[in-house]
């Protein structure tokens, strides 16, 4: 690399790394939780035996891991103000990305609470609990440990994703990385820099999800 | 003695299997009934159907002063108070991994009951002293033996101080040599005058301890009364070549 590269580097990376911050990460973190929360009551409708309330669910996921990430931000963004319903562009962002991890975190949510024996249940029923507790006191927690490792990876695979906001004109990272490329014409340096971003944001998640599992593990035999 | 509870024409099918073919029985206060009889013959299911993990299609069941009569259709809240007459004992324990040994005790009384925590913690340490476990509380299950898991469901059924406790099969999927412990405890909680249901393979338990005997074939109970006479005096072929097959297997 020589001077210049440096310069723009010098240039780039403060703007970048306020983008990450500012943008990027609240973007993952507001679409992951709201998407979770979408997920949970989409895996219960699915595991539902009312048909009225899991085949609206099926439908949903099959939609959603059926169709790509970005032409559902294009239909939010680009499309929906033909009907009149015009969408600033984060918000857009935050519900295609939240849409888009519920149908994937669904069908794990969905695996996990099937992983966990039918005994589970009828002993919390036996004690008196109800659905809902059972649910919460006692599956959940269970089926929690399971879902970890899968759902990091919804989550990684997530902050990746964000870098699509860009084609609708969210200033996260990847967007300020572009006009600051489009610029100088310094495309690979940018966009390496760009890359080291998601790369540590990664690692750092990765960190996360080992003491995650970490803190399951204490009630499990090894 | 009066009379805790009362089955009448339990029937129920699963598909073209016709598992309880009007089950009648009646069971005293502070007494132990044992349910015998070969796989498949519909001990469990009779035994899940007095606290409806199971849900017959006809007959009633009553215990204490909560009825419930299956051919009406009873509603969910009918279910959950016949329910809560009982505790339950499950042959693979069934104890929440992710919680120690006390929480497992006082989940039920703290979170369903409502009782203050502090009385029902005192109260769970008090059943696992019963059941030979007051070092464990802090333990989770997957410290403990096969033997000593059992006898934590044991206390988390008692800590619910319910009127029945239902045991099905509580040592069948035990180490042989765990067995006699878990058959310890229930011979004291026995004395102690809890009533019990336990559904067995285990004949010398009966024989000792139960004051009931019921043996079930083909979704009837065929052949009833105490050890004494059921066990070591029965009257039906199918009774006499059931308990000699588990008694003299080889």
């Amino acid at each position: 690399m020589n001077s210049t590269d440096w310069r723009l580097i010098q240039d780039n990376a403060w703007p970048m790394l306020e983008a990450l911050l500012r943008v990027t990460i609240p973007l993952t973190a507001l679409s992951f939780l709201l998407g979770l929360i979408l997920a949970l009551f989409v895996a219960l409708a699915r595991l539902s035996s009312r048909k009225y309330l899991s085949l609206p669910a099926r439908a949903f996921i099959s939609a959603v891991r059926g169709t790509p990430l970005l032409v559902q931000l294009s239909l939010i963004y680009y499309g929906l103000p033909q009907f009149g319903i015009q969408i600033d562009p984060f918000p857009s962002a935050v519900i295609a990305f939240s849409v888009n991890v519920a149908g994937y975190a669904a069908e794990v949510i969905r695996a996990s609470i099937l992983s966990i024996p039918k005994g589970q249940w009828e002993a919390g029923t036996t004690i008196g609990m109800d659905y809902g507790t059972t649910l919460r006191r006692i599956i959940l927690p269970q089926a929690s440990r399971t879902a970890v490792p899968p759902l990091s990876n919804t989550l990684i695979s997530l902050l990746k994703d964000t870098s699509l906001a860009s084609v609708i004109t969210v200033s996260e990272m990847f967007r300020i990385a572009q006009v600051a490329a489009a610029q100088s014409f310094q495309f690979f340096t940018l966009y390496l820099v760009a890359a080291v971003y998601y790369w540590v944001v990664c690692v750092a998640l990765s960190a996360g999800q080992n003491r995650l599992e970490a803190r399951f593990d204490r009630y499990v035999a090894r | 003695m009066n009379e805790l509870v009362s089955v009448k024409g339990l029937t129920k099918s699963f598909g073209d299997n016709h598992v309880l073919r009007g089950v009648h029985f009646a069971i005293s206060s502070s007494s132990v009934t044992t349910l015998i009889g070969p796989s498949g013959s519909g001990k469990t299911t009779v035994l899940r159907s007095l606290n409806s993990l199971e849900i017959p299609e006809a007959g009633i069941v009553r215990i204490d002063d909560v009825t419930v009569d299956f051919a009406a259709k009873p509603k969910a809240s009918q279910l959950k108070r016949l329910r809560d007459q009982s505790g339950m004992v499950f042959q693979a324990h069934n104890l929440f991994p992710h919680k120690t040994v006390i929480e497992n005790i006082v989940e039920g009384p703290v979170v369903v009951q409502k009782r203050p925590k502090e009385e029902a913690i005192a109260d769970g340490l008090k059943l696992l002293e019963r059941v030979g476990l007051g070092e464990k509380a802090d333990q989770y299950p997957f410290q403990l033996s096969g033997g000593q898991q059992q006898r934590v469901g044991i206390a988390r059924a008692l800590a619910l101080r319910p009127k029945v406790v239902l045991f099905d099969e509580p040592t069948s999927s035990l180490d042989p040599e765990l067995v006699g412990e878990v058959l310890a405890v229930m011979k004291d909680l026995a004395v102690d005058g809890w009533t019990m249901v336990v559904v067995t393979h285990e004949i010398r338990f009966a024989q000792q301890v139960a004051d009931q005997v019921l043996f079930m074939d083909g979704g009837v109970i065929l052949e009833s009364g105490p050890p004494a006479e059921v066990i070591a005096d029965p009257k039906h072929d199918r009774t006499k070549q059931f308990l000699k097959r588990i008694l003299d297997p080889i």
